[in-house]
């Protein structure tokens, strides 16, 4: 048995035209040679980078002329991430600023960390630059119905929200009790759970809060919409207008059953993001493409490349299937050729992100029997 | 051929489909669209109309029609996947995608007939006597003159069937005449059945808003077990005991049937030897009702020798010879994983391989794996082999004196005993390892259908409870009870 693997169609969306690219690429490029300045010199440089330099057979201050010179790097490993000091990691030329460390994983051991100043601010100021005004107008309070504790998202709509004008409403989710739960085969727990944030979720929203705008995922995002139906209402009803949502789960046929049975005619903007990457925004989800779903990087703080399964220096023909590789290029992060743990295909540059872009993001098939998806 | 999902009556093509493909050549045989778990929470909603189409009819119309559809569904041609399906269709699609050789499929197509052909007769012993309306209405009067309830306990039953067992399918036939919708979760590699019955239960005129088919991945399984009031799960040994205690959900895991030689009977085990062999290796081992341990005192060395002699030289043939009695493990890497894993177990003190002799176990395909016929014999109960259950011709001889049978079966879906010994026989009927107990040399695969082997679906789907009716016109304080159900 299997699922169909996507072959370049021609594109019904309005491509990037040529000298755009170029021009992405040459500010990539720029954009790339300043980074090296910063995280490999002495006086603004991290901990970690530095000392890392020291065993590089180049040097990244002077060899790295162009993005595809970080192929030099060996590829980053996470498990890098994992454990302190968690100041290793801050450039020295933001030394004494306020920092703040969000968690990946997490069910059981330690978790992998990043360390953030700005980063997520700057990350989601850009992102919200994409949202239609019409959907999520300027001043509307939003509802962030997914993960609490020590995570990058749940500040980071926050901060959204706040940017935009707006009051953010948080529920209380712990995703690592959700994956232990599953992992346990405890499942009439799991659903109490999920009722439990759906519960907090629909007092918020029918508390006169006057809430336009929420975050959350595709699985509380059905489970609040059948939740509202049974209450002899809809997600419209209760006054959102625009979905931000995100997660591996986003699939053509659930994006087109949610447009057509749960939205009851509000927006969703699908996300692809993590804690290394930020935030990669869609192209418009349309009937007219199959609904398919395209993630572009927020380019030049991160890149998106779809490598060849073996050979993870190589990018695959447009259309092609391949494992997703991750650069993250800010003054406070430097992630060089980061194999995440998912796979796709790769997408033509769209004229509003002139670069590539990955869809049909799944969990990379070799890893996909280790991987637990669960609420969040 | 594209076989949609099916949402109550509204056919539903996904932008998601499973390419179904023959296990042997590769070939496409069909797509499958796959829906998500929402749908089916969705669809829930509107659950009570599927078992209100039903009440508008009759029950005795909605038994004569499911005969029809038997029918329709065993000899006629009926539309499935937009394309014409003959029953010869049927049966090669059924086993090109799940391995099973093709004269079991047709075997198990006449289990599926005889079901549907002797629905009231099933009903009549399920339901002892009960007339039917009464669990249309919900309350009546039975034949001893009592008022009688009996409260259905969700409109419809959802299924999570299995890829790999035809035979299954029986279960949840009577399902529709007994009022209550049906909510099916295919099994991937068998949409087959579903599929097939569903379309000749509504060409037959059956209601189409009465059945809902939902193929999908296992999130739907999960919506069908959390939003369904009354569902039925087919899985393994940690699928039962996660939904242990669960009384919205029936879990069929497997077997572990067992033939027990009582000390009277067990020097004439030839005699049994016919018995034997059926109950391990009809319908290629592959249900929970075949046997997968023999219990004796003595003569466990030959009786293993003996079933080794029978079944040892099965070989795999091709699917459409009427010989042919092993079914594939389509997923790759199965056989060789389970054949692994035997082998060590027979490796264990105490164990030894009395097929051993007839040439290797494991044949590898191209694209799937078979496992021949396996025999071990145990010289006590201890080694984990003895209590082992495979999906192909498999069991073990385990010597262990009568008297601790009992203690050292486990739970036991079928028990033939072969025993005239009274005290022995009391002993069984009392033992609450055993759920159907066949007393007397029956193969173990042998179904009485009018008492089904686990638990009995109107209980399951139904409960019985008092309800007690007054005129509301008599004056107040002098209302007559005017009936009772007991519980």
């Amino acid at each position: 048995m299997t699922t169909e693997t996507a072959t370049e169609q021609p594109a019904v969306f309005e491509l990037a035209d040529e000298q755009s690219i170029a021009r992405s690429r040459e500010k990539l490029d720029a954009h790339t040679v300043e980074m090296m300045a910063w995280h490999f010199h002495p006086s603004t440089g991290s901990p970690f980078w530095l000392q890392y330099a020291e065993s590089l057979p180049f040097d990244p201050l002077t060899e790295v002329r162009c993005f595809d010179d970080l192929k030099k790097f060996p590829p980053f490993e996470d498990e890098w991430l994992r454990g302190g000091p968690v100041t290793r990691w801050i450039p020295k030329g933001f030394a004494g600023q306020p920092a703040y460390v969000f968690e990946t994983g997490g069910t059981t051991g330690t978790p992998k960390s990043r360390v953030n100043l700005r980063d997520f601010r700057t990350d989601y100021e850009e992102f919200s630059a994409t949202l239609p005004e019409e959907y999520f107008p300027k001043g509307a309070n939003w509802l962030m119905l997914g993960p609490s504790g020590p995570r990058r998202l749940r500040l980071s709509i926050e901060h959204l929200a706040q940017y935009r004008g707006g009051i953010c409403f948080c529920i209380d989710l712990d995703p690592r009790w959700v994956i232990k739960l599953i992992q346990k085969g405890w499942m009439e727990h799991l659903e109490a759970y999920k009722q439990h944030c759906i519960d907090q979720a629909i007092t918020i929203l029918e508390a006169g809060h006057d809430i336009r705008c929420m975050f959350t995922t595709p699985k509380l995002l059905e489970a609040l919409a059948l939740a509202l139906e049974k209450k002899g209402t809809t997600i419209r009803e209760v006054g959102i207008t625009g979905i931000f949502s995100g997660g591996t789960e986003f699939t053509p046929q659930w994006t087109r059953f949610a447009v057509e049975e749960l939205l009851d005619g509000a927006y969703m903007t699908p996300t692809y993001g993590n804690t290394l990457m930020g935030l990669a925004a869609s192209r418009p989800v349309v009937p007219a493409d199959g609904y398919t779903i395209a993630y572009y990087a927020p380019q030049p703080r991160a890149v998106i490349e779809l490598v060849d399964f073996d050979d993870t220096n190589s990018v695959v023909p447009y259309g092609g299937t391949g494992r997703v590789k991750l650069t993250t290029l800010t003054k406070e992060t430097f992630v060089p050729g980061f194999l995440e743990r998912d796979e796709g295909e790769r997408e033509r540059p769209y004229v509003k992100y002139p670069w590539d872009g990955v869809s049909g993001v799944r969990p990379f098939h070799k890893l996909a029997t280790a991987t637990t998806v669960g609420v969040y | 051929m594209h076989l949609t999902a099916f949402r109550f009556g509204k056919p539903y093509e996904s932008l998601e489909r499973n390419r179904l493909v023959h296990f042997l050549t590769g070939e496409p045989v069909a797509e499958v669209s796959q829906v998500g778990g929402a749908i089916v929470g969705r669809d829930l909603r509107k659950a009570a109309q599927a078992r209100q189409a039903l009440l508008k009819f009759d029950p005795e119309e909605i038994v004569e029609r499911l005969q029809t559809a038997g029918n329709l569904y065993a000899m006629g041609t009926v539309e499935v996947g937009g394309v014409p399906q003959t029953p010869d269709d049927f049966v090669r699609q059924q086993s090109a995608t799940t391995g099973l050789p093709e004269s079991l499929c047709r075997a198990n197509m006449k289990k599926n007939l005889f079901v549907l052909s002797n629905m009231d007769r099933m009903l009549d012993a399920l339901s002892r006597g009960l007339p039917p309306e009464i669990l249309w209405k919900g309350y009546g009067t039975e034949h001893r003159d009592v008022v009688v309830s009996y409260q259905a306990q969700s409109p419809v039953l959802g299924l999570v069937l299995p890829s790999n067992s035809p035979g299954v399918h029986t279960l949840w036939l009577p399902v529709i005449a007994l009022g209550v919708g049906l909510l099916l979760k295919p099994g991937g590699q068998e949409p087959w059945t579903p599929y097939r019955m569903a379309a000749a239960m509504i060409e037959a005129g059956i209601p189409a808003e009465a059945i809902g088919l939902y193929p999908g991945p296992t999130d739907v399984g999960s919506a069908i077990l959390a939003g369904c009031g009354r569902s039925m799960i087919f899985g393994s040994a940690k699928t039962v005991e996660q939904y242990r205690g669960n009384p919205a959900v029936q879990v069929h895991g497997p077997g572990f049937s067992k033939i027990l030689l009582g000390d009277d009977c067990v020097d004439r085990w030839e005699d049994y030897l016919d018995v034997m062999a059926d109950s391990i290796a009809a319908n290629s081992g592959r249900g929970c009702i075949n046997c997968s341990a023999i219990y004796a005192s003595r003569h466990t060395r030959e009786i293993a020798d003996a079933l080794a002699e029978r079944l040892g030289p099965l070989e795999v043939k091709p699917p459409d010879d009427p010989e042919a009695a092993l079914a594939a493990f389509t997923i790759p890497g199965a056989a060789k994983a389970i054949w692994e894993q035997i082998e060590g177990l027979l490796d264990k003190p105490g164990v030894s391989h009395a097929t051993a002799a007839h040439g290797p176990r494991f044949v590898e395909g191209e694209r799937c794996g078979w496992l021949r016929p396996v025999i071990a014999h145990c010289s006590s109960p201890d080694p984990d082999i003895a209590r082992a259950e495979y999906m192909f011709p498999f069991a073990s001889v385990v010597e262990c004196p009568q008297a601790a049978m009992l203690d050292r079966i486990g739970p036991t879906l079928v028990a033939t005993a072969i025993t005239a010994d009274e005290a022995f026989r009391q002993s069984l009927i009392n033992s609450t390892q055993i759920d159907r107990l066949n007393l007397g040399p029956l193969p173990t695969i042998k179904l009485d259908w009018l008492q089904p082997h686990e638990g009995n679906i109107i209980d399951f789907l139904y409960r019985s409870r008092a309800l007690q009716l007054a005129d509301i016109t008599a004056a107040s304080g002098s209302a007559l009870a005017a009936g009772a159900a007991a519980g």
